[in-house]
């Protein structure tokens, strides 16, 4: 089944409060999906700098230090910021192939969660409440996110089978649905050189959208191709450093609420868990047509 | 009269209150109040109870309503009045996928949108649409009304049996099976009482085209392989 929710403030006043708002709409979900939440936050950007979230099973032994042996290994100065098993490392945006490379060697039971100037992932197997306590969602800021709570049909219940998936800079993506071409698909992808850490059929979608905006589409152009390359039932929300889009196949049996305010745009699987936004009893609530690219992005409003 | 706040009092105790009302009671007027989307809100009435719910729902409400009168001020999720057997559901918005889907009498009626797969597997239920439908609606269905005053989106009756489609928009495409039919007046006369029940006022019963089934995929023939 799976739950997805995604929030897009377009009202910078309400940039506290996307934490907050996002972790109501994910715990609201919980019953769509109770095996593994996650969220993706699009927080400040410290320019020159770029965000590695990294998750360790052993956050005491791996974290422990990190800063130092990283430092030892690139010559690269690096701030950490743990919360329970995941730690957002702080880089410079030149060093960080070079610290992605070294983490290999120093903690290879480290995993990449996402890189990005803006983005930060959390996500882990749990009921979303606990997932989201742990690592204080609530209290972040941002300009939008995106979370998902999981259910789990065609790959493990394992911390990286969570959603969000990242596979390029700033990018992720939440699925409900299940799709029958990933085997295929990424063989194909991996022959184009792209690397997968799961078995999971929504990395493959993920991965499919970064290799198209790798070659120069916008993500609207990368959605829409998704319907001619990728066969099976989902509904995705993504996100990028600025944009957010939607995304339903065109059987579209996979359920989908969007709301607009002046404030923000909003994505539920559900109604209910648009219910708690502000304004939401005037909002435009609408049911995204199927086979349609629903697109959002700041740097285009600004 | 009673009132049920959702946000204070459990489902269950409500969907209890309403399977408990007596014949010949005389508080048969419920309101709900906060349902904030939640699923299964007055399902299995089968009493003439009214049921006023003040806000959006989520799936299956209203679900199997057999002789209840409910009212949605708000929008409603999947599977609205599915397989309703007697009396009125309204919608005052739009309502999500399949609704009223296998009903088998009973009248639905939305006021917004219906999005896809309206009416599907309909076996008697009558459902009025002021707006516009979704792909794939009435797939499969086999008998009652389904009347929609806006347009309709793909593949419309797929597979259709007896039920009867009445459409004054556009369609986009008909499914399977699905034709175009003669609007006679015994037509007509269904349509204009099927409005009239919807609270549908000033508009042309002779405006709808009708649509049905080519009867071709009824039974299987090798030369209709095609077809389905």
């Amino acid at each position: 089944m799976c739950g997805i929710v995604g929030l897009f403030l377009k009202d910078k006043a309400l940039e506290p409060e996307l934490g907050r708002l996002l972790s109501d709409m994910l715990i609201t979900m919980t019953d769509r999906g109770p095996d593994s939440a996650g969220i993706a936050i699009y927080g400040a950007e410290t320019p020159g700098f770029t965000k590695i979230t990294v998750q360790s099973p052993e956050p005491a032994r791996d974290f422990a230090g990190l800063d130092d042996r990283i430092k030892a290994a690139t010559g690269t100065t690096v701030k950490i910021a743990a919360k329970a098993t995941h730690a957002v490392l702080t880089v410079a945006s030149d060093a960080v192939e070079a610290v992605r490379a070294a983490l290999g060697a120093i903690a290879p039971s480290i995993r990449v969660m996402g890189v990005g100037t803006n983005v930060e992932i959390f996500k882990e197997v749990g009921l979303p409440r606990d997932v989201v306590e742990r690592f204080g969602v609530a209290a972040m800021a941002g300009s939008h996110g995106i979370g998902h709570t999981r259910m789990a049909t065609e790959s493990a219940v394992t911390t990286l089978g969570a959603h969000p998936f990242s596979t390029g800079p700033d990018q992720c993506l939440v699925h409900n649905g299940s799709l029958s071409n990933h085997n295929n698909l990424r063989r194909e992808l991996k022959r184009l050189g792209v690397s997968f850490e799961t078995e999971n059929d929504s990395e493959v979608a993920a991965a499919y959208l970064t290799a198209a905006m790798k070659d120069g589409k916008d993500l609207g152009a990368a959605l829409t191709g998704a319907l001619d390359d990728l066969d099976g039932f989902f509904t995705f929300v993504v996100g990028t450093k600025s944009g957010f889009g939607v995304l339903r196949d065109p059987i579209a049996c996979k359920p989908a609420v969007m709301a607009e305010t002046d404030a923000y745009v909003a994505f539920g699987s559900e109604y209910r868990a648009l219910a708690g936004l502000p304004g939401i009893e005037t909002a435009r609530v609408w049911e995204p047509e199927p086979a349609t690219v629903y697109f959002w992005d700041h740097a285009k409003a600004a | 009269m009673p009132v049920f706040d959702l946000a204070v009092t459990p489902l269950r105790a409500l969907n209890e209150a309403l399977h408990t009302v007596g014949a010949g009671s005389n508080d048969t007027h419920f309101d709900i109040l906060n349902p904030r989307g939640a699923h299964a809100v007055a399902v299995g009435i089968d009493q003439p109870l009214t049921v006023a719910v003040k806000g959006s729902v989520g799936y299956y409400c209203a679900g199997m309503n057999d002789g209840g009168s409910v009212t949605v001020a708000g929008s409603a999720g999947p599977g609205v009045a599915e397989n309703m057997m007697s009396g009125t559901v309204v919608i005052e918005g739009d309502a999500s996928q399949y609704a009223g889907a296998t009903g088998r009498g009973g009248l639905l009626v939305i006021k917004g949108n219906a999005a896809s797969r309206c009416g599907i597997s309909m076996k008697g239920i009558d459902i009025v649409v002021h707006g516009s439908i979704g792909h794939m609606s009435a797939f499969m269905a086999q008998s009652g009304n389904l009347v929609v005053l806006g347009d309709a989106g793909e593949a419309l009756g797929d597979s259709l049996y007896e039920a009867r489609l009445f459409v004054r928009g556009s369609v986009k495409s008909l499914g399977a099976d699905c034709i175009e039919k003669e609007m006679r007046p015994e037509h007509i006369a269904i349509l204009s009482d099927l409005l009239a029940k919807a609270g549908v006022e000033g508009v042309d019963p002779a405006a709808f085209k009708r649509y049905g089934s080519a009867r071709k995929l009824y039974n299987f023939n090798i030369d209709n392989a095609d077809a389905y």
